[in-house]
């Protein structure tokens, strides 16, 4: 599907450089300006304009760390959409309760993968038990599975208010995903020459790896095994797919299995890197509508693009103007709507 | 469908309608409005413990009546505070509320005590200055200090003792940590201290890590005032990144509501010089035999935060002046609020009186994070500072000069 949903950008310009050669050109020029601004020692006046270097380089990567957990979240919620035009409004409880799980597990064994696991396989269970007692009920009534998953977060919101209480919790990581890395990137010069160079906390660096780990594992599933062809297949014409003998039900569950999944593996990785509180549930899920509404409804690319976006919105205006920071994501998100209203990623239907 | 329609609205309006309030005649029905949703939950828990500990002292009467609690719950927003206050005065009938926690809700629940003459409003913890300093509500008591009085003796304390010069502040962005800032700078720029730079940020954010890269590494210590889930997030996060320079606390940034979180974050705070209306370790007789008091409420700290603190002072006032008139709101609550503004009266932590625009005038405590016997983090007591008025003991139109608190205001790079 990802080869499907590429622009089509194909069309032949008469200058002899195509369309698509001068947008290569561009990214070129872009990439070449952030290697620059992200390796070079920066001049006094640039200093002077983005706070410093430091500053700039952390929020990029901090930035990349969000969009990974906004993507780990928002993946689950595209396929789910993509797959069974259900917007799962429950989706963000589905990432607190995976949270949750993760810490009662690891504060009890002390494991903390182990917690991790048990984050990813519960929530899976349950997304199989949501897809079987709800959403087989209500299939093709859109608008009666919306309210029915808003009752649910709600439901479930409260229910983990009772269970866990209104404190916040901090899912505590191993020793060995503990302290800073030094990045060779130089970030100051001090007087007798010596060079500074940036560190970063390990875990963030290990969310962001998992996050691109699992974003290639899915599409891999999606474009090079025979459930992840069904799916395809199943995004594309659900009665087609179920004509030529599929059983679509089945496909359904593993979709919801993974992308429930999907969200409790985030919650307990991102409870770990910040922190678990009630109201959690309401921020994934604005997150990943809107991450899901930039980057295409259905489309894992898309997915990975609007994760990227907003997570260096968020990011880059929490530094430079924190006021007005949570703005941007919205003119992200309107000025896709203007342009592109089925998203960057999204076929138009 | 207009049949359904119909059908749907009764039933709509059967949920909301008021939650039968079935009120004896012999009752005194009070408002307690505290952030039982949202990121301040925590906060607002130990603040209902507080009023409950008022009024577990008086058995659960006053002036021979009953007291009925109804409960309002807001999530830290102005507009769910009104909304919450609106229910409780307009559904539920009250003509006593106390309440509301935040500063921003404070604000604006003066803004709707104005449009209700009748019905007497009693702040629970909220501090934001201009709640009661510029266009005060008339019915409207705040028997708990606000934030820049909550400052007193901290910026000088940090300039002299602790020796730091140059101080960058991180705060969240609304008029309650805008008025600590003003309270710790107006004493730290006075003794000759730099504040180069000043990082606000939304309430409610969880990731800082941007934020901590953006303090300049040249500054001696760094001033947090952030509250509940977010103090928790800012300082894990710093500890995480390996963040060396030390820590100055606004009130509720080492308030036990922080201080018994569970985490590394410990390591950070110990230590920590900040200045608030409690001190856990205060050995006042009258302090040791609220916190046993306090304590009988369920799920309570090991010892109450300044929620549990505020509320109790603003309970037990509303309980004294109600007692003073036989508990008799018949007449709009006109006796109540002449009790209320000449009430004097010894508290936990030392005598509160109001000044002329019904905001108190009480002691502040200078505290340093230590850790108990026990094993918990507590505020170790160093210094009272008596009696701070509102104007911090600058003359009026001296004090109302140096204008509003906002985000630029003060300033001293």
């Amino acid at each position: 599907m990802s080869i499907l949903d590429q622009p089509s950008s194909s069309s032949l310009s008469g200058g002899g450089v195509t369309s698509r050669q001068a947008w290569g050109l561009v990214g070129l020029l872009a990439a070449a300006i952030v290697a620059w601004l992200v390796f070079a020692i920066w001049p006094a006046w640039l200093n002077a304009i983005l706070i410093s270097k430091k500053a700039f380089v952390s929020a990029i990567l901090n930035g990349l760390t969000l969009a990974g957990l906004y993507f780990l979240v928002a993946s689950g919620f595209t396929l789910i959409f993509g797959l069974m035009r259900n917007i799962n409004l429950a989706h963000g409880s589905l990432y607190l309760l995976g949270a949750y799980i993760g810490y009662e597990v690891t504060s009890r064994t002390g494991y903390w993968l182990l917690g991790v696991a048990a984050g990813f396989t519960v929530l899976a269970i349950i997304g199989v038990i949501m897809q079987v007692f709800v959403f087989r009920r209500l299939e093709g009534d859109d608008l009666r599975q919306t309210l029915v998953t808003i009752g649910i977060s709600i439901v479930a919101a409260d229910m983990m208010l009772a269970v866990w209480a209104g404190g916040t919790y901090q899912i505590a990581t191993p020793e060995w995903l503990d302290g800073a890395l030094t990045l060779p990137i130089i970030t100051a010069v001090r007087s007798n020459g010596a060079s500074v160079f940036l560190t970063y906390p390990l875990y963030r660096v290990v969310v962001l790896a998992a996050a691109i780990v699992i974003g290639v594992g899915l599409w891999l599933m999606l474009n090079k095994t025979r459930v992840g062809m069904m799916i395809r297949a199943g995004v594309d014409d659900r009665a087609m797919l179920s004509a030529s003998g599929v059983n679509v039900h089945a496909v359904f569950a593993i979709v919801f299995a993974v992308g429930a999944g999907l969200a409790g593996f985030a919650g307990v990785v991102g409870g770990s890197a910040l922190s678990v509180a009630p109201g959690e549930d309401v921020r994934y899920l604005l997150a990943s509508l809107v991450v899901v509404i930039v980057g295409g409804m259905g489309s894992i690319t898309g997915a990975a693009i609007g994760a990227l976006l907003i997570g260096l919105a968020e990011q880059i205006g929490l530094v430079y103007f924190p006021t007005y920071g949570v703005v941007l994501t919205f003119v992200i998100m309107v000025v896709t709507l203007a342009v592109r209203p089925q998203g960057i990623m999204g076929k138009a239907r | 469908m207009h049949r359904r329609t119909l059908l749907a609205l009764a039933l709509f309006t059967g949920l909301t309608a008021p939650s039968m309030a079935l009120a004896a005649d012999d009752a005194i029905k009070i408002g307690l409005l505290a952030t039982f949703e949202g990121p301040f939950t925590v906060l607002g828990e130990d603040g209902e413990r507080g009023a409950m500990t008022a009024i577990a002292e008086t058995n659960g009467t006053v002036a021979g009546k009953k007291i009925e609690i109804v409960k309002g719950s807001s999530d830290a927003s102005p507009d769910s505070a009104v909304r919450a206050a609106r229910k409780l005065v307009e559904q539920d009938g009250v003509k006593v509320l106390v309440g509301p926690l935040s500063g921003d809700e404070g604000l604006a629940v003066k803004d709707y005590a104005k449009t209700k003459p009748d019905v007497t409003f009693i702040n629970g913890t909220s501090a934001a200055q201009d709640t009661t300093l510029r266009n005060p509500a008339e019915n409207f008591f705040r028997f708990s200090t606000d934030g820049a009085q909550w400052m007193a003796g901290l910026g000088t304390y940090a300039f002299k003792d602790k020796g730091y010069k140059k101080v960058a502040t991180v705060a969240e962005d609304y008029s309650f940590p805008y008025t600590q800032v003003f309270g710790f700078m107006a004493e730290f720029c006075k003794a000759g201290g730099h504040v180069p730079s000043k990082s606000w940020v939304p309430i409610g954010n969880k990731d800082f890590s941007s934020v901590i890269a953006a303090i300049p590494e040249d500054v001696d210590a760094i001033y947090v005032a952030l509250g509940g889930a977010d103090a928790v997030n800012f300082l894990t996060q710093y500890q995480q990144a390996g963040g060396s320079a030390p820590l100055i606390g606004g009130s509720i940034t080492v308030d036990q509501t922080v201080l018994t979180s569970k985490g590394k974050l410990r390591d950070v705070l110990k230590g920590t010089p900040s200045a608030g209306p409690t001190a856990d370790t205060n050995d006042a007789p009258a302090w040791k035999a609220f916190v046993d008091a306090y304590k009988k409420q369920p799920g309570a700290f090991p010892s109450p935060s300044l929620f549990a603190h505020g509320y109790y002072v603003n309970m037990k006032a509303t309980l004294l002046a109600l007692d003073q008139i036989g508990g008799d709101v018949s007449d709009g609550g006109k006796k109540l609020r002449e009790a209320l503004s000449k009430l004097s009266f010894d508290t936990p932590t030392g005598k509160v009186s109001l000044d002329k625009n019904r905001n108190a005038v009480a002691d502040i405590f200078l505290t340093e994070v230590t850790e108990g016997s026990d094993g918990n983090l507590l505020n170790k007591l160093v210094k009272v500072v008596p009696q701070v008025n509102q104007t911090l003991g600058i003359p009026e139109d001296e004090f109302m000069k140096l204008g509003a608190v906002n985000r630029d205001n003060p300033s001293c790079p």
